[in-house]
């Protein structure tokens, strides 16, 4: 009855629902039911009811104060691709931070972590410790990381200046901002791609690396012939993920810039949360969500693409 | 010959690994050494890594203050995070064991739509999160912050792996005896999933013990907030004051680093792998 469950089959592959067989036989209808009820709950309440409330609440003049809260329809999206308007202008600012953020952070958040995870692949003795301390930042949550590079950023008592032997503001003056923002980012996350990099390089078999020099291929040839191919599942992952965690960053712009200079490193999740849930202007703050969503998922298929694109090759 | 030379490129990859190391680490140390200095130090232009007069002045100060009742705000974040993480356990478990283990009508449409979920942006969630929270009353009060979270799909997937890799036999002999299937589930399944748990526990602990954008706009009075978000409000009130936020970090971040080094085998295992198998 292993045969059943033991190999992973793909959502929505043709396996009959039917009648169960071997030890499922004796069990009563309604148990799987059962056991999926206190998930699925949860699953209904505050997933899947969201995601059409949420689009409700885009076609809505919609303020939770209001008792009134009129159908507008689409106004609320036309109204963001007008970049005449208040909503509209503030909407591209803040997506073209994100942008800027997305674009400036993830080159770096892949080549490093994966320099590193090439570092640390060999097998010697401390490997794990030096794995666990560059983990080590990950694990704070952006509350800390935020504070603690607040005060090494600060323009007039921060390390970063006092070392360097510069007089840059970091967190008030742009493009600055940006280099420190995607500084911090790298500190604070690199260790995580790092330890995925990591698994995935121990996940290629030996034997290829083996034959691979045998028949006398450079470190670079091998590189480019057994490890990278080998970490491509990974790598779309690692893309993929970074690229949508990127593109999701408030945490260090609210803490560490505040938006500033004039909302230039305020991000669009970060314009949509002060939209809805400061100023009660859900409706519009809905309707970004769902622009800012589309350019998400464009992103993945991007790179899903990309990366099928080059297995044909 | 070549020994030697392996021997130095091992020294030299060794020196580079923990120079690097040192480098990475020294904001942390900074912190840990400035929540120790006195309010002038904090604020002196040239830095010290050793305070001069080491003083405890900044954690009395921070866990004195009226309008920044810290030891509630970490008494908040602990409760909602043991409370969510164990949600996260108590329903995604037997969900994935369902999922994995059991055969049934809509097995593979549940599966799909779960699936589904986890292409959906986050950020579509925000705004009706919040009007749902707010319809049940929730606003400012714990269970906005424990319960909402859970209908992630992440730790069905993660536990639903997890049971597929267990072999049937154990689970045919229990039938055989007898057992029904929440039988079955309690004594064979969940002592053999009892790693994968404890992974899944922390992941969850965690994530929610440093979640910060969620509990900043749906905690409002200072008595309710979790320890990151009562930070992030304090702030903006004693921007100048090092010392204090400082503290204020070590206090937040002390209790993940001690989980982390504690249970550090279990985190990062867990990560690597939902990574490779996400």
């Amino acid at each position: 009855m292993s045969v059943l469950t033991r190999k992973e089959r793909p959502p929505g592959a043709d396996v009959p629902d039917g009648p169960p067989a071997g030890a499922a036989r004796r069990m009563r209808p309604w148990t799987p039911y059962a056991f999926l009820a206190p998930y699925l709950a949860l699953f209904a309440v505050f997933m899947v009811l969201p995601i059409g409330f949420g689009f409700w609440t885009s076609l809505h003049e919609w303020d939770v104060n209001l008792p009134r809260k009129p159908f507008v329809g689409v106004e609320n999206y036309t109204d963001l691709f007008d970049p005449g308007s208040v909503d509209g202008s503030r909407f591209w600012t803040a997506m073209r931070a994100t942008g800027i953020f997305t674009v400036a952070s993830v080159p770096l958040l892949i080549v490093l972590p994966l320099l590193t995870a090439l570092l640390m692949n060999g097998r010697f003795r401390g490997r794990n410790v030096y794995r666990a301390v560059y983990f080590t930042p990950y694990v704070l949550g952006v509350a800390v990381v935020g504070f603690v590079w607040r005060f090494l950023l600060d323009g007039n008592i921060g390390l970063v200046n006092h070392y360097l032997g510069l007089d840059v503001q970091w967190t008030t003056d742009v493009p600055p901002a940006w280099v420190a923002l995607v500084g911090v980012t790298v500190w604070w996350t690199l260790g995580l791609n790092s330890v995925i990099f990591l698994a995935g390089l121990q996940d290629i078999p030996r034997e290829l690396h083996e034959a691979a020099m045998v028949d006398g291929a450079s470190a670079r040839h091998r590189f480019r012939a057994v490890t990278l191919p080998g970490l491509r599942p990974v790598m779309v992952f690692v893309v993929n993920s970074t690229i949508l965690a990127s593109a999701n960053m408030f945490g260090q712009s609210y803490l560490i810039t505040g938006g500033a200079p004039a909302d230039q490193t305020k991000t669009a999740i970060y314009l949509i949360a002060e939209t809805g849930l400061r100023q009660f202007d859900m409706g519009t703050a809905s309707a970004m969500s769902f622009v800012l969503a589309a350019f998400l998922m464009a992103a993945s298929a991007l790179v899903f693409g990309a990366f099928r694109e080059r297995d044909r090759t | 010959m070549t020994r030697d030379i392996r021997r130095l490129r091992r020294a030299l990859l060794h020196l580079v690994l923990a120079v690097i190391a040192a480098l990475y680490l020294s904001p942390l140390v900074y912190m840990v050494s400035t929540s120790f200095k006195t309010r002038e130090d904090a604020g002196a232009t040239t830095p010290r890594w050793i305070p001069g007069p080491a003083t405890l002045d900044a954690y009395r100060e921070i866990l004195n203050s009226a309008d920044s009742p810290i030891v509630s705000w970490f008494v908040n974040s602990l409760a909602a995070a043991t409370a969510h993480a164990a949600l996260v356990l108590v329903t995604a478990t037997p969900a994935a064991y369902a999922l994995a283990r059991l055969r049934f009508h809509g097995r593979n449409t549940i599966f799909a739509a779960i699936v589904a979920t986890l292409f959906v942006p986050p950020v579509v969630l925000l705004i009706p999160n919040f009007l749902i929270v707010n319809e049940l009353a929730w606003v400012d009060s714990l269970p906005a912050v424990i319960v909402p979270a859970a209908a992630g799909a992440f730790g069905v997937f993660f536990l639903r792996q997890f049971f597929l890799t267990l072999p049937g036999e154990l689970e045919e002999a229990a039938e055989l005896d007898g057992c029904n299937r929440w039988q079955i589930f309690t004594a064979v399944a969940l002592p053999l999933a009892r790693p994968a748990l404890v992974t899944l526990f922390l992941l969850s602990f965690l994530t929610n013990w440093n979640d910060f954008l969620w509990p900043i706009y749906v905690l409002l009075s200072p008595e309710s907030l979790t320890l990151p978000a009562g930070l992030g409000n304090f702030q903006g009130a004693n921007n100048i004051r090092y010392d204090l936020l400082m503290a204020g970090a070590v206090i937040a971040g002390l209790p993940v680093i001690a989980l982390y080094l504690v249970a550090q085998r279990w985190v990062i295992e867990g990560i690597s792998r939902s990574g490779l198998k996400g």
